[in-house]
């Protein structure tokens, strides 16, 4: 199996084989955070651009230790304080990075496809670090990498997804992702989070916490987003989480091993119980350290089949 | 490929590995201090035999470890297909060790030259030797072996294919004549 891609937009369009290959070359990478000097030469001499038009504290910071343990230069550009506050263009601004001689960016934007839009539209790569409700590719593969170190597989394994789905790309990359591996999805909200035709991605839907967590295997509980809530989906943050929060009660009767999974940053108290945040159950912070690994093996291979495409051509 | 010569079989690479692994144990006065470590593929396989063999005359364990050189090599820009990265495994301290790095064929060099880049970022051996089992020469880079199975004059348009059973299902070297058609 053989890596081609130049740019990581979504698992969507990724066939299980190059998901797996992935996870694989995340495994040989986690080694490297462990080592005395936490650092191989593999993108010496590359540049990242991590290109943020959202506000991402954990995401960037991730992809930047990612990058820096490959050895690569990086440079974070905010939007806050760049020229798109002067109304640049999304593509213009990439055409600038590219002209920079910069190899691979790093793109978070609040419009759907934009990263799709600006690889069409360059020559180096492009990774997708969340594109507004539609992918989020890097937080789907670490969640996926953690089940997978957890409980040694996918095929067959149970997870819930828990929260605002409508608006969530972690949900979405997930379903796509988990759903390759054979995995069996459940999502779970109040009605008005779910979205319409969900159910024709493969996946259960169900209104009850309980249910969903009967059975499963794991919980990937969503960040209520209360700030961005303008419709106001749910009445109150307390109604919500006596309805749907994860509490130590609602893990009573679960599996031992039941994971606890959040990509953060966490809401105690209104998605998740700061006993179950802090539990046995939760591997929130193995997430993180998760993170490097998978960047770190995304970053490699797009690099890599860029290389390819320059000498085939 | 064109099998021309069988260098050792399944029996001689098992003398050659029991020499190299006495060797080992005459140079470094024992186990005492001693770790080895193998490049993968084959070389990490070669690791853990040697590690028995010392076992069988000293009846004592040393620490083996499997390094993956992926990540160092100077030609990832120019090779066509993509290596697929594998783990790195040494669960030991290498610093104030003598480490042996092992590996299956010494040629131009260049991978125990990433080999060694990748040792430094572990720590820093007291001593680094190098082990290998076939030496064809055309070395690139101003390295030697302090181990040697077998020294094999090669020309630059053969190959030597060491296949191990842990691998390839089966112990044997041989030398084969690059297919040019």
């Amino acid at each position: 199996m053989e890596w081609t891609r130049k740019h990581l937009l979504g698992l969507e369009e990724l066939d299980r084989q190059e998901v797996e290959l992935i996870l694989a070359t995340a495994d040989s990478f986690k080694e490297v955070s462990t080592r005395a000097i936490k650092k191989v030469p593999a993108l010496r001499g590359q540049t990242v651009v991590n290109l943020f038009y959202e506000p991402s504290t954990r995401t960037r910071v991730s992809f930047e230790v990612a990058a820096k343990r490959l050895s690569a230069d990086v440079i974070n550009i905010a939007v806050e304080t760049s020229s798109v506050k002067k109304g640049e263009s999304l593509i213009d601004t990439g055409r600038n990075i590219q002209a920079l001689r910069a190899d691979i960016i790093v793109l978070r934007h609040g419009c759907s496809g934009a990263a799709r839009l600006l690889s069409r539209h360059l020559d180096i790569s492009v990774v997708n670090a969340g594109d507004g409700w539609h992918e989020h590719p890097t937080q789907a593969l670490l969640d996926i990498f953690t089940i997978k170190e957890k409980l040694g597989r996918i095929e067959g394994v149970g997870v819930a997804i828990v929260g605002d789905i409508a608006h969530s790309r972690v949900a979405r990359s997930n379903i796509w992702g988990l759903s390759k591996l054979g995995a069996k999805v459940t999502v779970c909200a109040p009605k008005m989070l779910i979205p319409a035709a969900i159910e024709e991605l493969g996946v259960r839907v169900t209104h009850d916490i309980d249910d969903a967590l009967k059975g499963a295997d794991a919980v990937n509980v969503l960040r209520m987003q209360f700030e961005r809530d303008e419709n106001r989906a749910f009445p109150s943050q307390l109604e919500y989480f006596k309805k749907y929060g994860i509490t130590q009660e609602r893990l009573e009767g679960l599996k031992n091993n039941f994971l606890v999974m959040h990509p953060g940053p966490l809401n105690r108290g209104i998605e998740i119980s700061s006993e179950v945040a802090d539990g046995a159950n939760s591997v929130i912070l193995e997430q993180v350290t998760n993170g490097i690994a998978v960047r770190m093996a995304v970053l490699f291979l797009v690099s890599r089949a860029k290389e390819k495409d320059e000498t085939t051509h | 490929m064109i099998e021309k010569a069988k260098i050792l079989d399944q029996a001689a690479l098992n003398r050659a590995l029991m020499r190299i692994a006495h060797e080992i144990l005459e140079r470094n006065k024992g186990t005492g201090d001693l770790c080895l470590v193998g490049i993968r593929t084959r070389g990490a396989y070669l690791a853990r035999r040697l590690g028995d063999c010392i076992r069988r005359i000293e009846n004592e364990d040393v620490p083996v470890g499997a390094l993956d050189i992926t990540l160092y090599r100077d030609d990832l820009t120019l090779i066509a297909s993509q290596p697929l990265v594998h783990k790195t495994e040494i669960n030991f301290d290498i610093n104030d060790k003598n480490l042996v790095l092992v590996d299956d064929v010494l040629y131009t060099g260049r991978t125990v030259r990433a080999a060694l880049d990748a040792l430094i970022d572990f720590g820093r051996p007291k001593s680094i030797q190098l082990a290998v089992l076939i030496d064809r020469g055309h070395r690139e880079l101003p390295l030697r072996a302090d181990y040697a199975g077998k020294n094999i004059p090669t020309a630059d348009t053969e190959t030597v294919e060491v296949k191990l059973v842990e691998c390839d299902g089966k112990d044997e070297v041989i030398i084969a004549a690059k297919d040019t058609n």
